[in-house]
């Protein structure tokens, strides 16, 4: 069901696609990541700061009003990922694997961000652990999100700009794979996404899918059944990854993960790499990439900075052929709806992203009907994205960009 | 039997390493690109690398980063690429292309290697490729005779080394430092051991690359290695140049002094 890979295979995608000079080290990464998962100290530890730090178990909200006015009827279960510490589902990765830095003897750690939630979650750990912390931000996005490039250096980390290529999230994640090329003896690379080179994608949804976990069992308790369907927002796509793997098994529940359709898949200028993409190789794996005739890839557009990613990890490429799991693409103008639906409903403000999710989730309601129970990651809090709301809204009153970060 | 062998047993019978040279097809324009390249090779560059320009080269430092950019913004196609291969082939110098395997697997895999053949091109170095991944390139580069050049780091195990040489053709291509692309002070002496290690697990040749600007540098691997690899230097002669006709000039010179330096005789 593509929940088991063979040697960092998904189907025919995953693998690894990087210089040499990081085989070792990610061969490295991939003993120590399983000695990790077999050592009850480092598990309890890892548990330990998902309960005492971050705040797990994260709960499960039924978003009532959301449910009977905006999805048909239907009764929609919010997990809530927004209440993390930090604010979105990225520490949860960033918790496992920074302990695993500290593991393996590095002092170093870098990463890459677009919107600025990994890179803050980052920062985070990093403080927590005493390791050193450099994350690599495209230009454009440390404009676009000047509030996430505060809190990083307010948590002691070196923010690095990037001016190569298209000076955002794709361009990021090269030059921190540059860096790590380079200081491989002391640095571990935090990749924030279930994609990259093997053992990432594994390794990412395995200290992600604790999200699932508790929401399979959270909705067992609650209801007393599971879910018909369960969605996702998709970028890189570890939040969705996060919340399919407890189901995967589970064949009568539905997988539906959403990724951003921009200004319009037509249009071109959007996120969507299932609708608009094709396999191919980018960032160390085989997967859906967003390219020219030539391979050459193509610049993603999204209003939500965590979604605008040309490429995808590689897990969901096989859900994907495998039929395992769906996906569709959901616009700027249909997120922003949605977004709007649960601030002024349930009381809670979505990150952009997440707003994709529930704008499937409105759809999969007029699908399912009143009958049916639909799970939804909510992957992240809206605050960092006020700005770009009041903007989209056209609320007079909008925030200073610099001061708020948009 | 390919040009590259030739052109490395001809090095050794002269008692010397091979002076393999790289530029990007397309920089700074097509025709640019091919005339730089054949001036390489008539001041004394035995191999000539056509680099396959990519939007996202991550074992490059900006110096070809920008190069690449620059050959994409006019319009660079693998189709191009082939087309500057052709006309350096020409010329008579072994020619590979150097490519991220994105490109190469979307122009479709078969298809580029009997491309290449067709365009007297005689082999591939494939920074982003491991033997692991490498099946169907195996199968299509053997078909058509192109030679498959993988990379070896100071980080690679000698279990990885056996690996990665036995899945060569043509030559080994022994990264000189943990690092990307780009000029540098010195060469690593990671370098040295490297190629040792190498030569314990395989005939074939070993060329060493990354960090090599300078004839003194060219010299000092040549006592060691078959094969000296530059790249970078001769990009940043071309964009410190006022004029393409000085372009040439600093082209010219730099691949005369690396060709110098190759010949130093071996202590």
């Amino acid at each position: 069901m593509g929940s088991e890979s063979d040697a960092g295979h998904f189907g025919p995608y995953g693998g690894r696609f990087v210089p040499e000079a990081l085989t070792a080290a990610l061969d490295e990464l991939d003993e120590g990541f399983r000695s990790a998962l077999a050592d009850p100290a480092f598990l309890a530890e890892l548990h330990r700061l998902e309960r005492d730090y971050t705040g797990r178990p994260s709960p499960l909200t039924e978003a009532v009003r959301f449910g009977q006015e905006h999805c048909a009827g239907a009764r929609v279960y919010l997990k809530r990922e927004d209440l993390n510490h930090t604010g979105s589902h990225k520490i949860n990765n960033v918790l496992g694997q920074a302990l695993l830095t500290v593991r393996m003897g590095k002092k170093r750690v870098i990463a890459e961000t677009g919107a600025g939630q990994h890179g803050v979650a980052t920062a985070t750990a990093a403080a927590l652990l005493g390791l050193e912390c450099v994350v690599y931000m495209g230009e454009e996005d440390t404009r676009r999100q000047a509030l996430n490039v505060v809190r990083m250096r307010l948590l002691g980390a070196t923010v690095v700009p990037v001016t190569a290529g298209s000076r955002t999230l794709k361009d990021a994640i090269n030059e921190a794979m540059r860096d790590w090329v380079t200081s491989v003896d002391d640095t571990h690379y935090i990749l924030g996404t279930v994609t990259g080179p093997s053992p990432f994608p594994d390794m990412v949804r395995t200290f992600q899918s604790v999200i699932g976990r508790e929401a399979r069992e959270q909705m067992l308790t609650t209801t007393g059944r599971l879910p018909d369907a369960v969605a996702a927002c998709v970028g890189g796509g570890s939040n969705a990854m996060g919340i399919f793997t407890a189901f995967l098994d589970d064949a009568d529940v539905q997988l539906w993960g959403f990724e951003a359709g921009g200004a319009g898949v037509s249009t071109g200028r959007h996120a969507a790499r299932f609708a608009g993409g094709s396999p191919g190789v980018l960032h160390g794996a085989r997967t859906y990439v967003m390219q020219d005739e030539w391979g050459q890839t193509v610049p993603s557009h999204s209003i939500s900075a965590g979604l605008d990613y040309p490429g995808v990890g590689p897990q969901h490429a096989w859900l994907h052929d495998s039929g395992r799991a769906h996906y569709a693409a959901v616009d700027d103008d249909e997120a922003m709806r949605a977004f709007e639906a649960l601030c002024r409903t349930e009381g809670i403000i979505p990150a952009i992203e997440s707003a994709h999710a529930l704008a499937g989730v409105m759809r999969l309601g007029r699908e399912l009907g009143p009958d049916a129970a639909i799970l939804v990651n909510l992957s992240g809090r809206g605050d960092k994205d006020v700005a770009t709301a009041a903007r989209w809204f056209g609320i007079a009153e909008a925030p200073d960009e610099a001061a708020e970060g948009r | 039997m390919t040009a590259l062998h030739d052109a490395f047993r001809r090095a050794d019978a002269e008692g010397r390493a091979a002076l393999i040279g790289y530029l990007p097809a397309g920089f700074p324009t097509r025709d640019d690109s091919v005339r730089l390249i054949e001036a390489m090779v008539d001041e004394g560059v035995d191999i000539v690398e056509v680099g396959l320009p990519y939007s996202d080269p991550l074992m490059d430092g900006p110096v070809i980063q920008e190069a690449a950019d620059t050959a994409l913004q006019a319009g660079m196609t693998p189709a191009g690429v082939l087309d500057v291969v052709g006309r350096v082939a020409s010329t008579g110098a072994a020619t590979l292309v150097m490519s991220y395997w994105n490109p190469v697997e979307r122009y479709g895999v078969d298809a580029f290697a009997e491309g290449l053949a067709k365009s007297g091109g005689c082999g591939v170095i494939t920074p982003d490729l491991t033997p692991e991944e490498a099946g169907e390139w195996t199968r299509a580069t053997d078909a058509h005779d192109i030679d498959r050049i993988f990379l070896v780091a100071p980080s690679s195990t000698d279990a990885r080394l056996r690996t990665v040489a036995s899945a060569c053709t043509g030559f080994v291509y022994a990264a000189s430092t943990m690092g990307v692309t780009g000029a540098r002070a010195s060469v690593s002496g990671a370098a040295e051991s490297l190629v040792s290690r190498v030569r314990s697990v395989t005939d074939l040749p070993v060329a060493v690359g990354l960090g090599v600007s300078t004839g003194d540098q060219a010299a000092e691997i040549a006592e060691y290695a078959d094969g000296v690899i530059v790249g970078s230097a001769f990009i940043r002669q071309v964009l410190d140049a006022a004029s393409p006709a000085e372009a040439e000039e600093r082209v010219r010179r730099l691949a005369a002094e690396l060709a110098a330096g190759v010949r130093r005789r071996r202590k």
